[in-house]
């Protein structure tokens, strides 16, 4: 799902990897292939080590104040509107995108039971031929991090933060690491005070949400469309385990935010505007409803020839939800 | 051009009105008058521009930044105003507009306009809000209409009174140009949702700028300091004599190598530097008669407490020339880089460079100084400057994010006593979240920054060097002119630094120097 890309942390994000987003290979996966995909992901998710995609030191728009950002790779989704294709699958190193590097940056390790592209960051110029090269969705240049490591990470950056958001990707699927990172930083004396906030798709289940729950502070999830036909045209998912991660989060106080991202004739908000309004009013005063605009950058395939979604569309539809007395609306700073 | 043809062209400039033409009139007077006298080997170096004395003039008759004490002022009036001490409000704010008008500077602008909110605590009690807002509101109606230059600084803070919270307010309503604002933080007393307040200004207007303030009252005596111009810490009840500045990139470039510019190069040209600030301070405080003023009589002032400004600038050029690394551009930027700004061994060579000059400067007596001592200042430019960045700061365009950038530059505060301005660019993103700005200031504060300057990215103001600028003011400038002198420095920037090129930079210059058509 990768929201990533469809909120505003695609603008700030754009200064690290404007070439990751404009670049990527168009290649649309099937519904078929989800289910292996998923399979690998949770394989993975029983290791110790997290697969990262991406870490940032400073953002404005991922949970209350500043945060530094853990961009997790992997995705359970396949919106066809991800503005980070790249983040969705994780590398199952066949090697296909090394021959593509014109920096040599990417190598074959066979020494162990598995080979493993290795990526040598300083040869790299960020060129992202081997994004494009890929044809898995998936991205050579993710790192493996011990809860140490990022601990580590944070610390530098320490004074400068409120609290640190595991993003994706799906962060949700790499759930123990999650669990564990958190877990870790409440019981550190020096680093306790962090927030610890998700971000994600709302698609763990009720037993996953109890595991972590006692660690987190907050979630901001995702809604990509009201009417179950929408989101399974956008996402490939039915969004009922939307709706029960928002129910338990909002009972539980954890839920910060419910973010919709309107797509003009795609997604569905303006048109179930009186069911989704009566739905955001009976979540708690304190949750925040944060609109967001679709546009084009880092989007592939038929989404592509989708609408952007332009100010006056968002205006339109803060109108339409105040009206039916939505409160606490937060709507984009930029519009591309 | 000849004399003539230069007065002739300023006074027919359809662009000027006739008080800029008679600045520039002015201007070219006194350039027209022999230089101070100094040694060949100085005149060189200005020629081939080493070091530069800011275009202040062949015989400076006013010093560059003037920090009259007003609060002294409010309290015993002035004999030669013929003005009796402030007993209430409205006394203490016509006072202190009388007096702007006779504090000169570089600019014939009064840059220092004092302590606000402190000067004004005394005289609110009985005044209701209402009422004292619309007041200070017209205070900052009329400052931005009379004195229409951004480098006119108001302070305020740390502590929390009702003065400091309405001028915030207020500012952040009228979004002017001026005055140009610097709030006072001061962990021990300055409460977090007064500094959230200024932090939420910053997201909505690029003002006001942070100042560490027990960090500078430390380097300052008892008697205090003030922020003027852009972002010049300078004693209180004094100011700078003259700024004379040293382009670091050109002192690198004659340097054969890491050692020889260490033990050689840049102890010559400081040598150089202070032999023009002795030059241009003499003339000031022997031959001038500017210390005759009223401002001295009355103590306003005191000469003892006027220091020159040892500037530097091309920091990363400098340590870029000596690693011997190409030059740095925004295509590199996002790139593993072995330059100034993004690389250890790098940020290192530089901190080296600061230390130095810092020795140099704590060690260097001149005849006219605070504590008989210049001040070592980040100088952030001027408009004429092309391909040297200002101060220390990391070139325009390929700055890391905020918190690399801090942490790269946050070592180099602790030796820019008068003053060194880093902006940090934001995007826009951060306008619904200025808790974010407020952590942001708190973790330079906490690696020792000096100041914090934020410009968020499309804000019509925008924040160059260290003043404001609206960015519609430039694209309607080449058509009509400004009402504000600054903008037309703005325009000159932007085209000569490439500033407005890319993302909502910011620029670096202090002032437009001379005429230009």
């Amino acid at each position: 799902m990768s929201k990533i890309a469809v909120d505003e942390v695609a603008v700030s994000k754009m200064a690290v990897s404007k070439a990751v987003m404009s670049k990527v290979a168009v290649d649309k996966v099937a519904d078929r292939k989800t289910t292996e995909r998923e399979a690998n992901v949770h394989r993975s998710s029983a290791s110790p080590l997290a697969n990262v995609s991406q870490i940032l030191p400073f953002s404005c728009v991922d949970g209350p104040g500043s945060r530094l950002v853990i961009f997790l790779q992997g995705c359970n989704y396949s919106c066809k509107n991800c503005h980070n294709p790249h983040t969705i699958t994780p590398c199952d190193h066949c090697g296909d995108c090394i021959p593509a590097c014109p920096q040599a940056a990417l190598t074959l390790d066979s020494s162990g039971v598995k080979p493993r592209i290795v990526w040598d960051s300083q040869r790299c110029n960020q060129c992202d031929a081997c994004l494009s090269a890929c044809s898995k969705q998936s991205n050579p240049k993710t790192q493996q991090y011990s809860v140490g490591q990022l601990l580590a990470q944070i610390r530098i950056n320490l004074p400068f933060i409120n609290g640190i958001t595991v993003s994706g990707g799906e962060a949700s699927l790499q759930l123990p690491f999650v669990i564990a990172l958190f877990k870790a930083i409440k019981a550190s004396p020096q680093l306790s005070h962090l927030s610890c906030m998700l971000d994600t798709n709302g698609s763990l289940n009720h037993t996953g949400w109890h595991k972590l729950l006692p660690y987190l502070d907050g979630a901001m999830v995702d809604l990509k469309a009201w009417q179950q036909e929408t989101h399974n045209y956008i996402t490939g998912r039915d969004n009922h385990r939307v709706f029960q991660s928002l129910t338990l989060l909002a009972q539980h106080n954890k839920l910060y935010e419910v973010r919709l991202l309107h797509i003009p004739g795609i997604s569905d908000f303006d048109h179930e505007i009186a069911a989704l309004s009566h739905y955001l009013n009976q979540l708690p005063e304190s949750v925040r409803i944060k609109l967001n605009a679709f546009h084009h950058h880092g989007v592939t395939g038929e989404a592509a020839h989708w609408p952007n979604c332009h100010e006056a569309d968002i205006q339109q539809l803060a109108t339409q939800l105040s009206q039916r007395g939505v409160k606490h609306l937060v709507l984009p700073s930029v519009y591309l | 051009m000849t004399l003539l043809n230069t007065l002739a062209s300023i006074v027919s400039d359809p662009h000027l009105s006739p008080k800029q033409k008679s600045n520039y009139l002015a201007l070219e007077a006194e350039a027209s008058l022999p230089y101070v006298a100094v040694s060949d080997a100085v005149t060189a170096a200005m020629q081939a521009g080493i070091i530069c004395d800011m275009f202040e003039g062949h015989a400076p008759f006013k010093p560059r930044y003037v920090l009259p004490d007003y609060a002294k002022f409010l309290r015993q009036g002035s004999a030669h105003l013929e003005l009796a001490a402030a007993t209430d409000l409205d006394e203490a704010i016509n006072a202190l507009i009388i007096l702007y008008h006779h504090v000169p500077s570089v600019t014939n602008m009064p840059v220092y306009l004092g302590q606000l909110d402190e000067l004004l605590m005394p005289y609110v009690d009985g005044v209701d809000e209402q009422t004292l807002y619309r007041k200070l509101k017209n205070v900052w109606i009329m400052l931005d209409r009379t004195l229409p230059d951004a480098f006119v600084h108001v302070n305020i803070g740390p502590s929390d009174n009702i003065v400091c919270r309405t001028l915030l307010k207020i500012d952040a309503e009228l979004k002017q140009v001026v005055p140009n604002l610097t709030f006072m933080y001061d962990p021990a007393t300055t409460p977090d949702d007064l500094l959230l307040m200024a932090a939420s200004n910053i997201c909505e207007c690029n003002k006001p700028h942070i100042a560490n303030y027990p960090l500078h009252a430390s380097a300052f005596d008892a008697k205090g300091f003030g922020i003027v111009s852009c972002y010049n810490a300078l004693p209180l009840a004094g100011g700078a004599n003259t700024l004379v500045r040293i382009n670091l990139k050109q002192v690198a470039s004659q340097a054969s190598s890491i050692d020889a510019f260490f033990e050689h190069t840049l102890p010559t040209y400081c040598a150089l530097a202070y032999e023009l600030i002795e030059a241009r301070a003499k003339f000031l405080h022997q031959e001038s008669h500017f210390f005759d003023s009223f401002l001295v009589k009355e103590g306003l002032i005191e000469p003892s407490r006027f220091a020159p400004m040892f500037g530097i600038y091309g920091m990363a050029e400098a340590v870029d020339i000596l690693l011997g690394n190409a030059p740095i551009s925004e295509q590199m930027s996002d790139k593993p880089s072995k330059h100034y700004g993004h690389h250890d061994g790098a940020n290192q060579l530089g901190y080296r460079i600061s230390k130095a000059l810092d020795a140099i400067v704590k060690s260097t007596p001149v005849t006219y100084g605070y504590n008989d001592r210049a001040l070592l200042h980040s100088q952030s430019g001027i408009s004429l400057d092309v391909d040297v960045t200002p101060g220390v700061r990391i070139p325009y365009g390929t700055e890391p994010n905020p918190v690399a950038h801090i942490q790269a530059l946050a070592p180099h505060h602790q030796y820019y006593t008068s003053g060194i301005s880093d902006i940090l660019t934001i995007d826009a993103t951060v306008k619904q979240n200025p808790e974010a700005m407020l952590q942001l200031c708190k973790g330079a504060f906490n690696l020792g920054f000096r100041e914090f300057s934020a410009n968020v990215a499309s804000n019509d103001l925008i924040r160059v060097t260290g003043y404001m600028i609206k960015l519609s003011d430039i694209a309607a400038f080449k058509q009509q002119g400004s009402r504000t002198n600054t903008t037309g420095l703005g325009a000159e920037a932007a085209q000569n630094t490439g500033i407005l090129k890319r993302q909502p930079r910011v620029a670096a210059l202090e002032l437009t120097p001379s005429y230009s058509e």
